[in-house]
């Protein structure tokens, strides 16, 4: 299908537009300004430059890919052109702040801002030269495309880890004090604020390098080798995951053990709320009240302030659990009936019934209201005390080992295979046989325990339950991490809860920003990657399946997909 | 022996009676059609055997048992299990799966054994994976276990939706339109496969089918319903000559002699 060129031109034009607006946008909401001194490469390359030309690239190559059926050199003016308008686009900005007071109405605004964007140059000097260095870095973007791919990777690796590493020069060096003679193998990279240059320039060397030696390497696809090497295969790969996950906390120290912990929590939640969103289609936004009865029911057991009960947290967790569980299956025998939207603004309405409950004065006596419950116990292991970060890490990581195995083997099961026809279709469902009720409830009931169990843990690391920790947005974020890592899929949960919880931790330091970001990655990630980061065999199986039997290959279909 | 006895169904919607005392009664092991215009009420009829709608009046009766109000769950683990006139695959499951999923009336593990995989669970899993597999061998469809649902083909997902319906092993199958949108040649298997159906598992089938072709060669007894009123009964022969049945189809006027073109 061939365009004729004057739609290509059109279509790279307006593509640098979108990218010159992206970067007004950044420059207006003003991260562009404030990050102008926060150096990636000390004294080169700063994040505010970064900010302010690879979205101008980044548009540039897409415009470019699109017009890669003209020739190279159509290819290249293609880069150019985006390039260029998102550039013209960005001068407007100085050029109009000259003439009128922008700042009234965009706080940003601002002479300085004007400054970085001009490169520090006389207005009309300066306009010049951001044109052509629009025009220049689309041009460069498109001739990436012209490069052979092997070099292309090796490049862009290079570049997206010495970006990355420069960003998170902080939380590298806070690791690498912990690692004393070893830290100054790796000290010289940075600087007081950045890469240092030499550090840049190893960094983009040896990255690039490896990665060229690496994608020449031929590489066995794990599909084609017999089945004895594949489970070999997996083997290590599984002891050696299983070894890395232990001393991670010993290797990152206490702060990342911290970060570590909120993700884990949030991977046994949103291992819970998959049972029920992703394997039976229930859609379920008041997930965080089994959470918080998990967290409140160890509270009043265990809590000497309330002196109701003295349990340990070991004797509390099970009476906890099976609240939770009760609680699954009494909010799920009204809302049997009810499907999709209905259902989502039920259990909305009950999770907040919850937080409300446990913020009322009616039940201070025994919740503590707006306080909440302390002194909450934590767990005793043998002789030890569970209580900081890196110990609190290994027990989640034990919930969350049982959460897989369990989650894994329902989902293959008898049972799994009636949720997913529920899914698919209630009304057939039920005409094969399943019996509805007992079905749907015991969903919401697996998902109570698990968000029941993490609620347990939670309290137990704050050693305190307050109604606020309970609110909307952990619903919210569990269900957003199950979508973003890909619905019904177990690995998925894993790493949308890697990213959706880990980020905003990692990305501290944009301060005010820092959920701008977030949205944005949201936004773009649903758009880049409807079917999620990592997800089900069968979803890609949905999406993919019908190309592949097109192209005839399906008659050995993927092994995975397969029922042993 | 009769399968299947309905005495007196009544179905209103609002202020339309979709069925109106019907009285209808399936032999055991009979290939039994219900014909009728659109909106006659056949597939309404349908629904009301296998518990999706309860009727306002009358009793269904399956053998002995009285299944009148029973769910669509508890009346497929008595013995009735049916096909759609629109084909309702889980179209994003496996063709294995959707027949294990018809099998679930006859499996036991639950929830613990699910997880635990414990030897009767193992056991029971892999004898149902092997029946599912004779079962899509039994229509046509081996070596396609591992796709998905949806990305069979047409005629393909038809046999699916039986083998499908067969996983239930019941007495007595309804198939809604089981020809619907087939070629001539696919609807002639289609009828060898359904007596097959009937001589080789023994099952009783009442049919819904608008293809005069199919339903003359094939039944042996025929119910006409218009309006949701049952105007006629008999033999193909007897239903091809029957004057009420050709005004139903071809319009008042239409009775006399033309009584032949109908097939």
């Amino acid at each position: 299908m061939k365009k004729p060129n004057s739609t290509l031109w059109k279509q790279a034009l307006r593509t640098g537009l979108i990218g010159g607006a992206v970067v007004l946008l950044l420059a207006l909401v003003g991260i562009i300004g404030s990050f102008k001194d926060r150096d990636i490469i000390r004294g080169w390359v700063s994040m505010g430059q970064i900010l302010f030309l690879a979205p101008i690239l980044l548009f540039a190559i897409n415009a470019a890919r699109r017009a890669e059926s003209l020739s190279k050199i159509g290819t290249i003016m293609a880069g150019a052109i985006s390039g260029f308008s998102s550039a013209l686009l960005v001068a407007l900005l100085p050029l109009l702040g000259q003439a009128i007071n922008l700042r009234a109405m965009f706080a940003n605004a601002s002479p300085e801002l004007y400054k970085i964007l001009t490169f520090g140059q006389e207005l009309l000097l300066g306009v010049i030269i951001l044109l052509l260095v629009g025009a220049l870095i689309g041009a460069a973007g498109a001739a990436m495309l012209l490069i052979p791919p092997r070099i292309r990777k090796a490049l862009s690796q290079a570049v997206v880890w010495v970006i990355l590493l420069g960003l998170l020069r902080e939380l590298i060096m806070v690791v690498l004090s912990r690692w004393g003679v070893v830290a100054y193998l790796f000290r010289w990279l940075f600087a007081q604020n950045g890469l240092a240059p030499i550090g840049a320039v190893t960094v983009f060397v040896v990255v690039g390098a490896v990665t060229y030696w690496s994608s020449g390497r031929k590489r066995v696809a794990v599909n084609t080798l017999p089945p004895q090497k594949k489970r070999r295969r997996m083997l290590i790969t599984i002891i050696a995951a299983g070894i890395i996950l232990l001393i991670l906390p010993l290797v990152l120290g206490t702060f990342f053990s911290e970060i570590l912990d909120t993700v884990g929590l949030y991977i046994l939640m949103g291992l819970g709320l998959n049972i029920v969103v992703g394997f039976a289609g229930l859609l379920d936004l008041g997930y965080v009240a089994f959470y918080a009865i998990g967290a409140y029911t160890v509270g009043i057991l265990t809590s000497p302030e309330l002196g109701l009960f003295h349990l340990t947290y070991w004797q509390a967790m099970p009476f906890a659990v099976v609240v939770a569980v009760l609680a699954g299956v009494i909010l799920g025998l009204p809302v049997l009936k009810m499907r999709g939207d209905y259902l989502a603004i039920v259990t909305l309405g009950f999770g907040e019934i919850i937080r409300i409950l446990a913020l009322s004065d009616w039940l201070k006596p025994w919740l503590g209201g707006s306080q909440g419950i302390q002194q909450i116990a934590h767990p005793w292991l043998g002789g030890l005390e569970i209580k900081n970060q890196t110990q609190l890490y290994y027990l989640i990581l034990v919930g969350i080992a049982i959460a897989i195995f369990i989650a894994w083997r329902l989902k293959d099961s008898r049972m799994g295979r009636s949720w997913m026809a529920i899914r698919e279709d209630e009304d057939v469902a039920q005409a094969m046989g399943i019996n509805l009720v007992a079905t749907k409830l015991l969903a919401f009931a697996s998902g109570a325990f698990f968000g029941g169990l993490s609620g347990t843990i939670f309290a137990t690391k704050l050693t305190a339950a307050y109604p606020h920790s309970f609110s909307l947005f952990v619903s919210i974020n569990v269900l957003s991490l199950i979508i973003i890592g890909g619905m019904g899929s177990i690995p998925g949960v894993v790493v949308g809860s890697l990213v959706l919880m880990g980020s905003p931790e990692l990305l501290r330091e944009f301060a005010e920003y820092r959920y701008l970001v977030y949205g944005a990655l949201l936004v773009v990630m649903m758009l880049m990657k409807p079917e999620g980061l990592w997800p089900e065999a069968r979803r890609r199986l949905e999406l993919h399946e019908a190309e592949e039997l097109a192209l005839g290959t399906a008659s050995q279909p993927a092994p995975d997909s397969a029922r042993q | 022996m009769s399968v299947l006895v309905s005495k007196k169904v009544t179905k209103r919607f609002g202020g339309l009676e979709a069925l109106a005392k019907i009285d209808l009664e399936v032999k055991e092991q009979a290939i039994h059609s219900i014909i009728g215009p659109n909106g006659a009420g056949k597939t309404t009829f349908f629904n009301c055997v296998t518990g999706f709608y309860t009727s306002e009046e009358g009793e269904i009766f399956l053998g002995e048992r009285n299944i009148t109000g029973l769910s669509p769950d508890r009346v497929t683990r008595l013995g009735v299990s049916r096909t759609y006139q629109n084909i309702r695959l889980f179209k994003n499951m496996t063709a294995v799966e959707n027949i294990l999923v018809g099998m679930h009336p006859h499996l036991r593990s639950g929830l613990f054994g699910g997880i635990l995989h414990d030897p009767r669970t193992m056991r029971e899993e892999s004898a149902a994976v092997e029946e599912a597999n004779r079962l899509l061998q039994f229509v046509g469809l081996k070596g396609k276990g591992d796709l998905m649902a949806k990305n069979l083909p047409y005629g393909q997902q038809r046999r699916l939706e039986i083998a499908r319906a067969l996983a239930s092993k019941p007495t007595l199958l309804l198939l809604d339109e089981p020809t619907a949108g087939m070629n001539p040649s696919e609807t002639q298997e289609m009828v060898y496969f359904i007596r097959k159906l009937r001589d080789e598992l023994g099952i009783t089938i009442l049919l819904i089918e608008h293809q005069m072709r199919v339903v003359m060669s094939i039944s042996e007894l025929i119910s006409v319903l218009d309006f949701g009123q049952k105007i006629a009964e008999g033999t193909p022969d007897e239903i091809q000559k029957n004057s009420r049945v050709i005004e139903a189809y071809l319009g008042r006027g239409a009775a006399s002699g033309l009584g032949e073109k109908v097939q």
